[in-house]
């Protein structure tokens, strides 16, 4: 197996993959604007005095949970397939994280 | 396919990362690992949580950070993201010298982003917040400073890596150590995008 696109003629091949590549680096790219997008709206979000840090504070986390997405199912090709145990294994430690951030915050915290 | 194969970008794989047993193998142990990272992080980041209100008279996280500079640093690693991304596009391509354009680019901007750290770092020691001076002292340093340790390991490793293989090519021996170490230098900017949302915008409105 020496791609996937075998059509028996090694320059269509060629052509078609450079193409894919080419298609997917756009993908990246508009992946790249939206999450500098959500930085710079997370930055004024804080600096924009006015909202009350019960509305500024779960917003700037979920800025940046979809921001991390991006950075996992496109930078890290985690939307391609072949992420199972990938996807399982980044999963698991989110889990943990979730609970050990949780623990502390309710234990230590008062 | 084989290791030492000679190839053409007319014979390089699709998914040159994974085309042999010890690519695949290092790709499924380095997601294993990135597994354990957000665990050693997540540890770090609740410990910060839970102690960042503890300032022991030193100057609280509002006054003290500088958020220009946080921003500029935030800029310069997510702009090196991508730059990483440019690079790992090349490589699929077999265009080895793109390649390694982009991934010098990528330890440019990290360097700078390093630079920057180093800076704030030294700023807020001279207004007397120092590592022993608090437990928000304490946990922002071991926090921010693991990142920056990790930013510093994936600089040597990018470039050692460009320096290893500069005369020897591309092949499906190096592939997935390049592809790898991108991956490597994506979770760091994950990481950082949790710091400059939970520490820094968070320590700016209480």
């Amino acid at each position: 197996m020496a791609n996937q696109t075998n059509t028996g003629n090694p320059h269509v091949d060629l052509a078609y993959r450079r193409k894919k590549n080419a298609e997917e680096m756009k993908h990246q790219v508009i992946s790249f604007v939206l999450m500098i997008a959500l930085t710079l709206i997370a930055f004024f979000a804080v600096g924009y005095n006015e909202f009350s840090h019960w509305f500024s504070v779960p917003f700037i986390l979920l800025l940046a949970i979809v921001q991390v997405a991006f950075q996992l199912y496109y930078f890290m090709h985690m939307s391609h397939k072949g992420h199972e145990l990938p996807s399982l294994f980044i999963y698991g430690g989110v889990l943990v994280a979730f609970v050990t951030v949780w623990a502390f915050m309710t234990v230590v915290w008062w | 396919m084989h290791v030492e194969e000679k190839l053409t970008a007319e014979t390089f794989p699709a998914s040159p990362e994974k085309a042999t047993l010890e690519g695949k193998n290092k790709f499924l142990g380095f997601w294993l690992f990135l597994g354990g990272e957000t665990v050693l992080f997540a540890s770090l980041f609740a410990t910060y949580l839970a102690l960042r209100d503890k300032t022991a008279g030193g100057p609280p996280a509002h006054e003290l950070f500088r958020m220009p500079l946080v921003f500029v640093a935030t800029m310069l690693l997510l702009t090196s993201s991508l730059t990483s991304v440019y690079a790992i596009y090349h490589m699929k391509n077999f265009d080895f010298k793109k390649m390694q354009l982009w991934f010098g680019i990528t330890v440019l901007l990290g360097a700078g982003f390093l630079g920057l750290e180093i800076f704030e770092f030294n700023e807020y020691v001279h207004e007397g917040h120092v590592f022993t001076k608090s437990a928000f002292a304490s946990s922002f340093y071991t926090l921010v400073g693991t990142h920056g340790g990790h930013v510093a390991f994936g600089l040597l490793w990018i470039l050692t890596l460009m320096i290893r293989n500069a005369k020897r090519g591309l092949n499906l021996y190096n592939a997935p150590k390049f592809y790898v170490a991108s991956l490597y230098w994506h979770f760091i900017d994950v990481v950082w995008v949790f710091i400059f949302t939970v520490v820094y915008l968070m320590g700016m409105v209480g």
